[in-house]
């Protein structure tokens, strides 16, 4: 009997949930013994032309990640989508857009201008890339960028989610022994639709840190704060965003004395990431003067891109105005 | 006869979150009073103005609101002694939220009335459905294309 097969694919991503994988040490022997890999591009030689042959169903797990950012980006993630059993939703990218869903604050044209004419590239012409080039031997062409980044459910129908920017190791080999029990018929898959590899309260939850009564009179950046070691950074008036972050990280970033960044994703039953840390944060300033609110409220720099950090695409309003007339 | 018919003028859609206690009753009054104002506005009663999760504003502005009230008891007259303040805060941050994903700070509204205020009610709505017909359709993503429908499909639980 042929093994079942494995498929790993990245889209608009940096590559972390690779690595993470890989970080599973000695755990990633077990994957090989119980998949046979087709298609992982960054670790291995295949061709989309290769999937493409494929029967329906024919790929039993394939964990993607990455975001929606082109056409070739949707392209193979409804390719995999048809041709896999399990489709797994892996990453902040594919579940929310993280970092590279940032871009969906700026217009297509200020995205473009940020990566090819600031004042740190060397692009006397402002050459901008093309969709479709003529040269002497013919068109050639790149992917079309969408006009804003798009997580993959919004494209795709998706089995599970696995949440993290990068999902942790240990949740990614807790995961992988899952399947290989559910194959065998040893355990059984969570329903579809799941969250999986990760807790199913917030980050607070699982903080270390002590927790007393919530107020705040003025917000501050942890660069400049000297922070105490055990109180909740909330607390500290440092805008840390576990109250509304999915457990399942073991509080890593409070317990390493950083705030909460909010890359596990909205908690169960949040639907919008960031208005649910506007109702923490608006709730423990202590002020009942309009004034005195705005002025301590100027303490939060950036309040979009800190609600929204990791967020922006899968949130309600997924993109600004801007970004959608592109 | 001609083929083409006139286009409808932009009558804004806008939602209003009012509190039981305070400005859900001066809307009361307002009816029973037999005031006119302007229709654009749904209400919709929250136990305390404190109750306003900003996803409810949000899901509006997605779903299609060119505008949204919210509404409670004139501070210091809360029912529950100062959640009015934390709807106030929330509506602060919210503000700057907005600003920042181009949403004009008019559209979103912060009004204080008491029960007995059915004519303040009345005439801030009227004031406030011009001033959002002044900004024009939101259409918030109806311009990015292929936008999926998961957002405005999604059932509210009763």
């Amino acid at each position: 009997m042929s093994k079942p097969k494995f498929a790993m694919y990245w889209a608009a991503s940096c590559g972390g949930c690779e690595i993470a994988v890989l970080n599973i040490h000695e755990k990633i022997l077990d994957v090989d013994a119980a998949f046979d890999v087709v298609f992982w591009p960054v670790a291995m030689d295949a061709k989309y032309t290769d999937i493409e042959k494929m029967e329906d169903g024919e790929i039993t797990l394939c964990l993607f990640n990455g975001g929606m950012r082109n056409d070739e980006n949707e392209h193979i993630a409804k390719l995999l989508r048809r041709k896999s059993k399990i489709m797994v939703s892996f990453g902040s990218c594919a579940c929310e857009g993280c970092i590279p869903g940032l871009a969906n604050f700026s217009s297509i044209k200020d995205m473009v201008d940020t990566a090819f004419s600031t004042i740190t590239t060397d692009n006397p012409d402002s050459i901008r890339p093309q969709a479709s080039y003529a040269m002497p031997e013919g068109n050639i062409t790149i992917p079309t960028l969408n006009l804003i980044l798009k997580t993959l459910d919004q494209v795709v129908d998706v089995d599970y989610y696995m949440p993290g920017c990068p999902p942790e190791s240990t949740q990614i080999a807790a995961v992988v022994d899952l399947v290989i029990a559910a194959l065998s018929g040893k355990a059984e898959l969570p329903p579809k639709g799941a969250t999986i590899g990760a807790g199913d309260s917030t980050v607070c939850d699982e903080c270390p840190r002590k927790r007393n009564v919530k107020v705040i009179k003025e917000f501050g950046r942890i660069q400049f704060t000297h922070a105490d070691p055990e109180l909740c950074l909330l607390e500290q008036g440092i805008p840390c965003n576990g109250p509304a972050t999915r457990s399942g990280c073991v509080a890593r970033c409070p317990s390493a004395g950083a705030q909460c960044i909010g890359c596990y994703g909205p908690a169960e039953g949040v639907v919008d990431y960031g208005a649910r840390l506007i109702a923490a944060f608006a709730s423990v300033i202590d002020s009942e003067k309009p004034e005195e609110i705005d002025q301590i409220l100027n303490g939060l720099v950036d309040p979009a891109g800190q609600f929204y950090r990791f967020n922006l695409a899968g949130s309600l309003l997924r993109a600004s105005k801007a970004a959608q007339k592109g | 006869m001609t083929d083409t018919p006139e286009p409808k003028p932009f009558e804004p859609v806008m939602i209003g979150f009012t509190c039981n206690w305070c400005s859900y009753r001066a809307a009361d009054m307002a009816g029973t009073a037999r005031m006119k104002y302007a229709p654009n506005v749904r209400l919709i009663r929250l136990m305390c103005s404190g109750r306003l999760d900003p996803t409810f504003v949000f899901k509006a502005f997605a779903g299609g609101a060119d505008g949204v009230l919210v509404s409670g008891c004139h501070p210091g007259d809360c029912h529950y002694i100062n959640q009015n303040y934390k709807a106030m805060r929330r509506f602060h941050l919210m503000q700057r939220v907005l600003t920042q994903m181009g949403i004009e700070p008019g559209r979103l509204k912060l009004l204080w009335a008491s029960a007995a205020e059915g004519a303040i009610f009345a005439r801030e709505i009227t004031k406030f459905v011009e001033e959002v017909r002044a900004l024009g359709p939101l259409n918030w993503n109806k311009s990015a294309d292929e936008i999926p429908a998961a957002v405005q499909a999604e059932e509210v639980q009763a």
